[in-house]
């Protein structure tokens, strides 16, 4: 019982992660019909942003006030990482518009392999870490000697997630923004026809998977305090489930298809055998594939004609 | 005689290779109800989707408010407060009713959106009652009102309708019919209605234009055309349609 809490803990951590970058996969596929394989590296970048913000940051600041750096890493990463995916919708989406359908799919794989390569020639193929950001734990309760802790790390990742998805949902559902978003996911051709400008808004909303993305990069290199350029594809694969599983192209489904794979993860790690874990993951992957390809909150699809 | 609202001259458009509109002149001045009527697949929505920019003409000119607009994107020509209620209406389907109109609002002033809310749902009862229901959920007659309210939102100087009456029960169709003409009677909202059913459109509107075959054949105020022997052969006695 206490080591299945445990991993529960641990398991919505990993998933708070993993539905963040999910958001991005599910928004861009929703409105462009493309799954965009750059944005684990988008992602991967994002913690190196993180690690540079932060350790020049503590370098002039010094580590006394970390809850300031951490918020100001955490802006940093957010605004460049954004400039970044919008850069890359720009030039390598965009001209492909209206190409054929793998085009820009094609593409998208082109801009992994140079962001990841880009990261390697530019800081080097080792691991990056930097000195832990925070610590402590709460020990929540001990059993059999067992003491189920919840650490500060996780607390922050748990609250900025949720108010990261609480401020998302409201952009998405309240705002003109969301609502031109939904439109253009929807029809393109009409939301163009009532006035909105539907390239600006693709261009919004490669912004905000990347915002959303630095989000999880900068908690990805606090939790672990190490990051290599290769960090990207194997969470983004398994953000990639995580919508998959959640059902592409559904915000709700993204996030709680991320904590169902967190959990997957850690639970597989805890029962059975840690090194199959990602085996455990991507298993998810097929089997939704195979019997439940609308995942769990895609849409059945009934409209009138 | 003042300029046309809209002016179209020698329009071309193509889909590939293949020739929709073969040289399209057409006016649409202030004020006016327009009609554009003509067999299926004679040209009447793409010329209307051209009007929008989508597709593009590749020959020709289009003037709006004295403005080419032939070159034009298609959400600046929307800013410019040309609203159109599209061909299969459109409905933002996942989006609630408000969500719809919200959208349609997109070009308008913000500060008049509660006026021209409660002025669409004046005209249209029936989306009062469905206002937090989603579009894909209403009826063909709702979902038709809802794409004219969606346009009405933008305030529109020029307001593009397409086959508002198709697939509807004639009770609807009347009641599309008398909100048209309550918009143009008293707020001098200017219309240009493409129409299969020509009876009706014919007795509603001003002037009315005669499409076949991406050609305009005939032209002149809907009474004329309705007595024309031609008109009523092909589109008004039960002949092809």
């Amino acid at each position: 019982m206490e080591v299945f809490l445990q991993q529960l803990i641990n398991g919505i951590t990993l998933g708070s992660i993993y539905g963040l970058i999910a958001i991005g996969y599910t928004m861009v596929f929703g409105i462009i019909g493309m799954v965009n394989f750059a944005h684990g590296d988008v992602f991967m970048v994002s913690s190196f942003i993180a690690l540079v913000a932060f350790l020049l940051l503590v370098s002039l600041l010094g580590s006394s006030s970390i809850a300031l750096v951490l918020f100001v890493v955490l802006i940093v990463a957010m605004l460049f990482t954004s400039l970044v995916n919008w850069t890359i919708e720009r030039l390598a989406y965009r001209p492909l518009r209206g190409s054929f359908r793998l085009a820009p799919l094609i593409s998208a794989i082109g801009m992994s392999i140079f962001l990841s390569n880009f990261v390697q020639v530019t800081q080097g193929p080792r691991n990056k870490s930097i000195p832990p950001m925070v610590q402590g734990d709460f020990v929540l309760f001990t059993k059999n000697d067992y003491p189920v802790t919840l650490s500060v790390k996780q607390l922050i990742i748990w609250i900025v997630t949720a108010v990261l998805l609480v401020c998302f949902w409201y952009l998405v559902t309240r705002t003109r923004l969301g609502r031109a978003q939904r439109a253009c996911e929807q029809d393109q051709k009409m939301a163009a026809l009532v006035g909105v400008d539907v390239d600006r808004t693709i261009s919004m909303t490669f912004v905000i998977a990347a915002a959303l993305a630095a989000v999880a990069g900068t908690m990805y290199l606090m939790y672990y305090g190490v990051v290599s350029f290769a960090d990207g594809f194997v969470p983004g694969v398994k953000a990639f489930t995580a919508a998959v599983l959640g059902g592409i192209g559904s915000l709700p489904g993204a996030v709680i298809g991320g904590i169902l794979i967190g959990l997957i993860e850690t639970m597989w790690s805890a029962y059975f055998s840690i090194d199959y874990k990602d085996v455990a993951a991507f298993s998810v992957l097929a089997i939704t594939l195979i019997f439940l390809p609308q995942g769990l909150f895609g849409r059945p699809d009934v409209e009138k004609v | 005689m003042t300029t046309p609202l809209l002016t179209v001259r020698s329009v071309k458009t193509f889909y590939g290779r293949v020739m929709a509109l073969k040289g399209v002149d057409l006016d649409v001045n202030e004020g006016e109800i327009v009609t554009l009527i003509g067999a299926n697949g004679a040209g009447k929505s793409t010329l209307m989707m051209t009007v929008c920019g989508n597709p593009r003409a590749r020959e020709g000119m289009i003037d709006f408010a004295g403005q080419n607009i032939t070159r034009m994107p298609t959400h600046e020509i929307a800013r410019l407060k040309l609203a159109q209620s599209p061909e299969g209406r459109r409905i933002f389907s996942r989006m609630t009713v408000l969500e719809n109109l919200q959208m349609g609002a997109t070009t308008a002033d913000p500060s008049h959106f509660k006026r021209d809310l409660d002025r669409v749902l004046t005209l249209f009862p029936r989306l009062q009652q469905r206002i937090s229901q989603r579009g894909g959920t209403l009826s063909g007659g709702e979902q038709q009102m809802l794409a004219i309210a969606r346009a009405l939102m933008a305030q529109p100087r020029l307001l593009l309708l397409d086959e508002p009456s198709l697939g509807l029960a004639p009770l609807v169709v009347r009641q599309i019919f008398d909100a048209i003409k309550t918009l143009n009677a008293e707020d001098g909202l200017t219309v240009f209605l493409v129409e299969q059913n020509a009876y009706h459109a014919l007795k509603l509107a001003h002037r009315g234009y005669v499409m076949v075959n991406g050609f305009i054949t005939m032209s002149g105020t809907g009474h004329e055309l309705l007595e024309r022997p031609e008109i009523k052969s092909a589109y008004l006695e039960g002949g092809r349609h």
